[in-house]
């Protein structure tokens, strides 16, 4: 099978794993650019609570 | 297509004078030690990710690497994606919170000082930064010779003179201006590399009339490929070697698993997670890093390959037979040279030399602060000294002059090896350790110390005697036993990384279990979770430092 005019699956394989692995950083951080934010509050109070309750 | 001479020195002057002012404002917001070495520890992420891809991606990965894809074809796409899921997303998102912490819980400024920190060991301290501050320059050199070989070709500038001046221009801003500089004109280079692969992307496949038709071309010249190269196993570009054959073992051992995963235990990169604020900042730079190894990695692979049907439309050959001695180091500049407009040659000319630029700035300052700080400071004056930017400084000064002398007798085709032997050498002696110290509470002292010994000269014995590619040059195995490797077959292809790894990580497995653990007080001391309320109390002093400048 012809994928992007590349024969073997094992270079094209390749290709279509950068691209994936590039697009899926781009969606990995960006949704950490503001659910990050979040997460880090929440975890910033309980901590304080645990420091309280020690 | 040679550039004109006016048109070339117009961009290289605004290029310098935008260097050297980018410089300047991340001088004037270095104001201590923690700024010169770490950059105050408030970086923005997208600094961070750029800064850090700029480093990661030099001269050695376009030019070098290129014409390795050149020769060898496109499975060094593996690579690429061993980059973005390693290099980027495991080192930004599993690696480098902790680090970030654990460097700010132990008040270390340095990569040296982390991991002699962690284990409570000047030893291991100095020891890895006199492994740094001696092999760093192997790998620096070749990302100068990278660039000289290029100013060479485009501008048709001496070599030799082409060396020096590019030394003193990047010498110039480490030395003064610190790690922040060093970032800061590291993102700008990022932004004008970005440009100038894009343009080398897009181009490169439209000459060549599409992505799928480009693809097709260089799988139909299959029967081109050099008899020399058929007997060692190259089945084409666009096809993986055959399983086992030397080719096939260049490029899993050394460069995928060597480059790939080598690239977690660099110091020059780990230190840039200890530059930013808070674990957000690093999951947010993963953003930008992983696309920006895409655009520089991938790119220049693809375009390294696919150079092949350009030259053989164009001259009948392909690109290894186009350059002198075919010499891979030479074929991406040619490609150049001869296929882009001149205004492109220009401005990639810019975006290469941005990329040894960056990459060479942050090995001239992670060796510089090895042998200055770590080794001298540390280790030799046992911290007595106070002028630590001062040393550090002189640490750099002398480290760089260490690699031109190498730019100047290494030899040809050296670009990709060099930088394959240092990053193999930097993950058996640290990977093994860098991992028990962030991850492994139960690694201890002993353990830490035999990972890094026993890693590192194992490393360098399997290259030394055995691996054929450095052991037959060296000659050293030769002269004491009168043949060129100790062992042969394929053990002589298999690199050190396949060896010295597992050997490093058993050391460190089995002399931990053997031997008594870190206190709980010091284990919690190091791992201890951090949260922006208490850091801001904590770096306090260094943030009032950056904002009272007021840049």
């Amino acid at each position: 099978m012809l994928v992007l005019g590349i024969e073997d699956p094992q270079i094209w394989l390749a290709y279509v794993f950068c691209v994936l692995s590039a697009l899926g950083c781009m969606i990995y951080g960006v949704l950490n650019w503001k659910g990050g934010e979040e997460e880090q509050a929440v975890k910033s109070g309980a901590q304080r609570t645990t420091v309280q309750d020690q | 297509m040679a550039v004109s001479t006016s048109t070339l020195i117009l961009f290289v002057i605004i290029y310098l004078t935008a260097t050297f002012y980018v410089a300047y404002l991340g001088y004037k917001k270095n104001s201590q030690t923690e700024g010169y070495m770490l950059a105050g520890r408030g970086v923005h992420p997208a600094i961070m990710a750029l800064s850090y891809g700029a480093a990661f991606i030099s001269t050695s990965a376009i030019i070098g690497f290129g014409g390795v894809a050149a020769s060898l074809g496109m499975g060094l796409l593996w690579l690429v994606f061993m980059n973005i899921f390693f290099g980027i997303f495991i080192a930004f998102v599993i690696f480098g919170p902790p680090t970030r912490r654990m460097g700010l819980n132990l008040g270390a400024i340095t990569y040296p000082e982390f991991i002699g920190k962690r284990f409570q060991s000047k030893f291991i301290q100095g020891f890895s930064g006199l492994l740094i501050g001696i092999f760093m320059p192997l790998y620096a050199a070749s990302v100068i010779i990278g660039a000289g070989r290029f100013l060479e070709t485009t501008l048709g500038v001496n070599y030799n003179i082409a060396l020096i001046i590019f030394t003193i221009i990047i010498a110039s801003y480490v030395l003064k201006g610190g790690l922040l500089s060093v970032m800061y004109v590291d993102a700008m280079q990022a932004v004008l590399m970005l440009l100038g692969m894009g343009f080398l992307l897009v181009f490169t496949y439209s000459k060549l009339g599409g992505v799928v038709e480009a693809h097709q071309a260089l799988t139909s010249m299959a029967s081109l490929v050099p008899q020399a190269l058929v007997d060692q196993g190259h089945r084409g570009w666009t096809s993986m070697p055959a399983l086992g054959s030397p080719i096939w073992w260049t490029m899993f051992s050394t460069i995928i698993m060597g480059v790939g995963i080598g690239v977690l235990a660099q110091p020059q990169l780990a230190v840039r997670f200890m530059t930013v604020k808070d674990d957000r900042s690093l999951k947010r730079a993963v953003a930008i890093g992983g696309p920006f190894i895409l655009m520089m990695a991938g790119v220049a692979y693809l375009v390294g390959a696919l150079s092949n049907v350009y030259f053989f439309k164009t001259t009948g050959m392909i690109a290894l037979q186009v350059v002198k001695d075919g010499n891979t180091d030479l074929i991406m500049p040619t490609f150049l040279n001869h296929s882009m407009p001149e205004m492109f040659v220009a401005l990639f000319m810019l975006s290469l030399l941005s990329a040894a630029m960056s990459t060479a700035a942050a090995q001239f300052h992670t060796m510089g602060t090895a042998i200055g700080y770590d080794v001298y400071q540390q280790s030799i004056m046992k911290g007595k000294s106070t002028a630590t930017v001062h040393v550090t400084r002189l640490g750099i000064a002398f480290t760089i002059l260490v690699a031109v002398v190498l730019a100047y007798i290494l030899p040809i085709s050296i670009i990709a090896r060099a930088t394959a032997m240092f990053m193999g050498l930097c993950t058996a002696a640290f990977l093994p350790l860098f991992i028990g110290a962030l991850f492994w509470k139960r690694t201890t002292k002993a353990g830490a110390t035999a990972s890094l010994v026993i890693g590192s000269l194992s490393s360098l014995f399997w290259l030394t005697f055995v691996h054929a590619k450095e052991a037959v040059p060296l000659g050293i195995c030769q002269a004491i036993f009168g043949k060129a490797t100790l062992l042969s077959g394929t053990w002589t292809v298999v690199d050190p990384i396949l060896i010295a790894t597992p050997l490093s990580l058993l050391a460190l497995v089995v002399i931990s279990l053997m031997t008594p653990q870190f206190s709980p007080e010091f284990l919690k001391k190091a791992f201890r979770l951090r949260f922006e309320d208490e850091e801001e109390v904590s770096e306090s002093a260094s943030h009032k430092a950056v904002e009272s400048t007021g840049v």
